[in-house]
Formats: C-alpha cells, sequence, structure tokens
C-alpha cells in the first residue's frame, strides 16, 4: 500500500501528454512535433497568433477526419489513442467545442444537449435547464429552439458550451470559447471555464484573451506549428506580447540576438 | 348531415385502423361523432361524419372513391376533419377522386393519413381539384405510410385555385418505411393576396423513385407562396425534385427552397424555375443538394455518436 502510495506521489500524472506530434495537410506541413503536457483537472490554455495551428491541433486531437498524425504520439488517459475514432476517444472521455459550432437544423437545444450525456446514462431536464443557466441562457427561453439559423453566433457558442458540461468529459477541448462572445460575458467564460474543472475535467482552451490565460493553471505558447514553450501563464503571455516579433503577417520565433 | 359510422367489429374495418395508427393516427377520432372524418379502404367507404358546415358526398366506383367535399360559406370548422385513405391488401389499385370547395370566408384544417402497410403491388391515384374561396383558408396535411415492401406506386395530383385573399398550406409527409415509386403533381393558381405555401418532405431508401413537380403560378397583386421541399435519400434511392414559381402582377412574391441530402448511391436532381412577367413581381430561389454536413457529423461524434447515429440525427433533424 505504501509503495502504491509512493508511486503516485512521485509521477506526476498527466491526462494527455503528446510526443513529437506532425500533421500535414494538402501537403504542407502544419503541426512540426508538438510536445505538450495537461495534468489531470488542469485548466490549460494556448496562445499564439492567428495561423499558428492551434485549430489544427485540436482537430488532430479529436481525430477528425484529415487530421490524422503522420507521426509522434497522443497519449490520453494512459493509452495511444492515435487509431481510435472520434466516437471512440469521446466515449473515453475526450470532447471538441468548435471554434465555429455546426447548425443542426431541426434539433432542438434540449435534445442537443441531452446526446453527450447519453455515455453517462443519460440526463434530468433539470439538468439541461441547469447547463443552460450556467452558460446564462434562459432554460424557458432556449429549450425548444433550433440549434439551427435562428441563434446568433454567441447564442450558438454557449449551447456549444453547455453541450461541453452536460457530457462531462474528462478533457475538454476548448477552441477559442470566447470568440464571439461580448466582453461583458468573457468572465462568465472564465467561471465556466473553472465549473468545468470543479466537476472533474481538465481543459485544454485555445484563446486570444488574456482574462482566459490568466484564469489558467499553466499556459503553452504555439507558434508556427509547435509548442515554443509552456509555462506559467502571466510569464507565457508576457512573453509572447512583447518577444515575438511579427514577420510574414505572422508571429514567429523570437530572434536569437 | 351524412354518417355512416365505423363498424369497429368489421375485419376491415379492424385492418384499416390498424394501418391508420401505423401510418401515426389516432383512432379516437374516427369514432368521434364531434369530428369529421371519411375512412375509405380500397374502393370502399367505411365511415364517413360530417359535422356542421360541411357537406361530405361521397361515391363509390369500381377502383376507388368520388368524393365532394365542401365547407359551407363563412363556416370555420373547429376541429380538424380527418381522412384516412387506404389499401390493406398487398395488391390493389386505388383511385380517389376529390373535389373539394372552401366557400367564401370558410376556414377548416384536413388531416389525411394515407396507408399501404403490406403494399407489394399497390397503385394509389388521387386526382384532386381544390377551390379555396374568396377570404378562405384550408390547411391540408398528409402523412404517407407505405410499410417495407417498396412495391408501390402512388400518384398523387392536385389543381388547387386560391381566390382573393384565401389561404393554402399544405404539408406532405413520407418519413418511415418505404417510399416505392412517387409521382407528386400539385399546381396552384394564387389570386390577389392569396397566401400558399406548400412543403414536402421524403425520405427515400433502396431503389425508392421520388418525383415531385410543384407550380405555383401567381396570377394577381400581392400574392405570395413558398414552396419548401426537404429531401433525403440513401442505397440507390433517386428524386427529381421541380418547383416552379410564376410571377405575373406587381407585389407577386415567391420563394422555392429545396434542399436534399444523400447518402449511399443515391441520386438527386433538383431544379427550381423562377419566371417573372411582371417587373414588379419578385421570386428568388434556393437549392442544395449534398451529403450530411461533416462538421454536424463530427460534432456528434465528439459528444459519443457512432457516425450511423449521428446522420440519421441530422437527417431527421432536417425533415423535423
Ligand atoms: N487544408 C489545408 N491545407 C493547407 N493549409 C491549411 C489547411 N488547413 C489549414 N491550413 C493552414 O494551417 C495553418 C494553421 O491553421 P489553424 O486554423 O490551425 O490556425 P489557428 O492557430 O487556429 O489560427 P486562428 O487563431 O486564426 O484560429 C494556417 O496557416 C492555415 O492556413
Ligand atoms: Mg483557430
Amino acid at each position: 500500500m505504501l509503495q502504491c502510495s509512493n508511486k503516485n506521489l512521485l509521477e506526476v500524472s498527466y491526462i494527455l501528454s503528446l510526443k513529437n506530434l506532425i500533421l500535414s495537410r494538402d501537403g504542407k506541413k502544419i503541426l512540426r512535433g508538438v510536445n505538450l503536457e495537461v495534468g489531470d483537472r488542469e485548466i490549460h490554455s494556448i496562445i499564439g497568433a492567428n495561423g499558428a495551428g492551434k485549430s489544427t491541433l485540436a482537430y488532430t486531437l479529436m481525430g477528425l477526419q484529415g487530421y490524422e498524425h503522420e507521426e509522434g504520439s497522443i497519449i490520453f488517459d494512459g493509452e495511444d489513442v492515435a487509431v481510435l475514432s472520434i466516437t471512440e476517444r469521446a466515449k473515453k472521455g475526450i470532447t471538441l467545442a468548435w471554434q465555429e459550432p455546426a447548425r443542426f437544423e431541426g434539433l432542438k437545444v434540449r435534445d442537443y444537449l441531452a446526446i453527450g450525456a447519453k455515455g453517462n446514462g443519460g440526463i434530468t431536464e433539470e439538468e439541461i435547464k441547469e447547463a443552460l443557466r450556467k452558460v446564462d441562457l434562459k432554460p424557458e427561453k432556449y429549450l425548444d429552439r433550433e440549434v439551427g439559423e435562428a441563434l446568433s453566433g454567441g447564442e450558438r457558442k454557449r449551447i456549444e458550451l453547455a453541450s461541453i458540461i452536460t457530457m462531462k468529459p474528462k478533457l475538454a477541448i476548448l477552441d477559442e470559447p470566447d470568440s464571439g462572445i461580448d466582453v461583458v460575458s468573457l468572465k462568465e467564460i472564465v467561471s465556466l471555464i473553472r465549473a468545468l474543472k470543479e466537476n472533474g475535467s481538465s481543459v485544454l482552451v485555445i484563446t486570444h484573451r488574456e482574462e482566459i490565460a490568466a484564469a489558467s493553471d499553466k499556459a503553452s505558447l504555439m507558434c508556427e506549428g509547435s509548442i515554443l514553450r509552456s509555462g506559467d501563464p502571466l510569464e507565457i503571455s508576457e512573453f509572447f506580447k512583447n518577444r515575438c516579433i511579427p514577420c510574414d503577417n505572422r508571429v514567429s520565433p523570437p530572434k536569437v540576438v | 348531415m351524412t354518417q355512416i359510422t365505423l363498424n369497429a367489429l368489421s375485419r376491415e374495418a379492424e385492418g384499416i385502423t390498424a394501418a391508420y395508427t401505423a401510418a401515426g393516427g389516432d383512432t379516437a377520432v374516427l369514432h368521434d361523432h364531434g369530428i369529421s372524418s371519411l375512412v375509405i379502404s380500397g374502393n370502399k367507404v367505411l365511415s364517413a361524419n360530417a359535422t356542421e358546415g360541411i357537406v361530405l358526398e361521397k361515391k363509390e366506383t369500381e377502383h376507388g372513391v368520388d368524393i365532394k367535399l365542401t365547407i359551407k360559406k363563412g363556416s370555420k370548422i373547429p376541429l380538424p376533419v380527418h381522412l384516412c385513405f387506404g389499401v390493406v391488401p398487398k395488391d390493389g389499385l386505388q383511385e380517389i377522386n376529390m373535389d373539394f370547395v372552401a366557400e367564401e370566408d370558410s376556414a377548416v384544417e384536413l388531416i389525411a393519413h394515407c396507408t399501404f402497410p403490406n403494399a407489394e403491388k399497390v397503385i394509389h391515384k388521387m386526382d384532386a381539384e381544390m377551390l379555396i374561396g374568396k377570404n378562405a383558408s384550408l390547411k391540408y396535411t398528409e402523412t404517407h405510410f407505405h410499410g417495407s415492401h417498396g412495391g408501390i406506386q402512388v400518384i398523387p395530383k392536385a389543381h388547387i385555385k386560391i381566390e382573393e385573399g384565401g389561404s393554402y398550406y399544405t404539408n406532405f409527409s413520407l418519413l418511415s418505411g418505404r417510399v416505392g415509386y412517387l409521382e407528386f403533381d400539385y399546381s396552384v393558381d394564387a389570386e390577389k393576396d392569396s397566401i400558399c405555401e406548400m412543403v414536402t418532405k421524403v425520405y427515400g431508401k433502396a431503389d425508392d423513385m421520388i418525383k415531385i413537380l410543384e407550380k405555383i403560378s401567381l396570377n394577381g397583386e400581392n400574392a405570395r407562396s413558398v414552396i419548401k421541399s426537404r429531401l433525403a435519400i440513401t442505397d440507390n434511392a433517386i428524386s427529381e425534385f421541380r418547383g416552379i414559381t410564376e410571377g405575373h402582377a406587381p407585389r407577386a412574391r415567391g420563394h422555392v427552397d429545396c434542399m436534399e441530402v444523400i447518402q449511399g448511391n443515391a441520386k438527386a436532381e433538383a431544379v427550381p424555375i423562377v419566371r417573372v412577367d411582371n417587373p414588379l413581381a419578385k421570386v428568388t430561389h434556393e437549392a442544395a443538394i449534398g451529403c450530411v454536413d461533416k462538421k454536424e457529423v463530427e460534432t456528434l461524434m465528439a459528444r459519443g455518436l457512432e457516425e450511423d447515429e449521428a446522420i440519421d440525427i441530422i437527417v431527421k433533424g432536417m425533415l423535423a
């Protein structure tokens, strides 16, 4: 018994560990050897310039079609998930909230939110309502609406986040949960991310907002397809703002003087 | 008042009411004397009930029934009128001729269930002439159930005339079981200030064949219309959609909207046609045929659904 607990104390437990992840799209190398570790119940933010490869990394982790990595490994909860389908990864506890959520004609919010909970033995109406309240949407107004054209971009983003709450994943990958959400609501997104953590999820959050990075336990800076640095969120934000030099309308690694 | 009561004990009534339930109908309404209804099995009228404000005449013919249904002037029928047409045996021919008139200022809702649960070699033809009088309104919902064999031909043809200020809403759906062969042909003449909305939703499988032709002529000033079609086809099914809207009068407004999803080896063709010969009329269209949206499928998979479950939800949503 004592040996067991010693072992746990010595090993830092990662829910996700990426080693040298390489991926090309249409012959262009986009992920150029990503190394990243996300701790259990850690809020880990990824920051970086437009086009750095952040969304691509998220899609690769979820296993979307066309995002099969060529080299490296994705170790999730102690297992390499490379050969698993999206569904199998989701069943193991990985899920993704898209930067631009899909629209579903004819699918009601209540049914959409129930889908993710199927794997955990279903969900009650009250739990669905609670999830909507957490993303600051009035349940009575939204439960029976369609997750389609008639919702605004911001409303769809909130519903996407609510669908993550009802799923209770081990790892929630959120691709810019703040985009399209008004500034006033940024605080709510932050508290939502914290709530996910409190409910037992680890959160990998891609963001351009300092407020979200600052609320993380750890941050990584992505640059031209690889992770340049990981560490304290404030230090990483500062480094990104002050040391990265724009180049080709993008941001390249700092020049070594 | 016309009244033939449904004899619940007859074999034929039993067969058709079971089929009616399978098609989504509630048989209680067929026994309720406060609700107008008409039940036809093959060429037999099994029951008929017309409440106040409705005149229902029917004549059995060699292969079907001729019906004349009139909603009297100014009558607003409070409860929907239920119609049930069916062929229970595995083969047969049914020809329904329908002459419908909604007189001036009347309003009615018709709910029809057409059911052919055992069809292996059945032909169902409907020929309808419908007149929606001045300021009258008709809402017509038709739900089909063709069983699982696909050995059926359904050929509904209707001409609808909507007089000044009248409105006509129709919703045709064939979503569960097989389609077989469907040849749908509706044409509408819409006069001044009238409204017409036609919705068709069909889910085709195996070697089903779906032909839909809908034509609306906006003849009167300020007449407005929408043709909306939602088709999903899979396996080797084929669909052909023609949605025609003609704007002939000032401020006539029309829109044709067809969305189809295809899977497997299915083939779809959608042709929206707009013709306008009055410079003040405006008719628009959109048509999209595609496979099920990849992001939608992947989103549902990322919530733990299998790919085919995800596709099923998306297709059913589109047809909802
Ligand atoms: N199919 C493709 N073929 C070639 N290049 C692609 C393809 N898809 C994406 N890219 C490129 O990959 C790079 C990374 O894109 P990605 O969407 O991952 O960036 P991002 O870091 O999420 O940016 P943003 O902050 O704008 O969301 C971009 O330069 C993009 O142009
Ligand atoms: Mg992105």
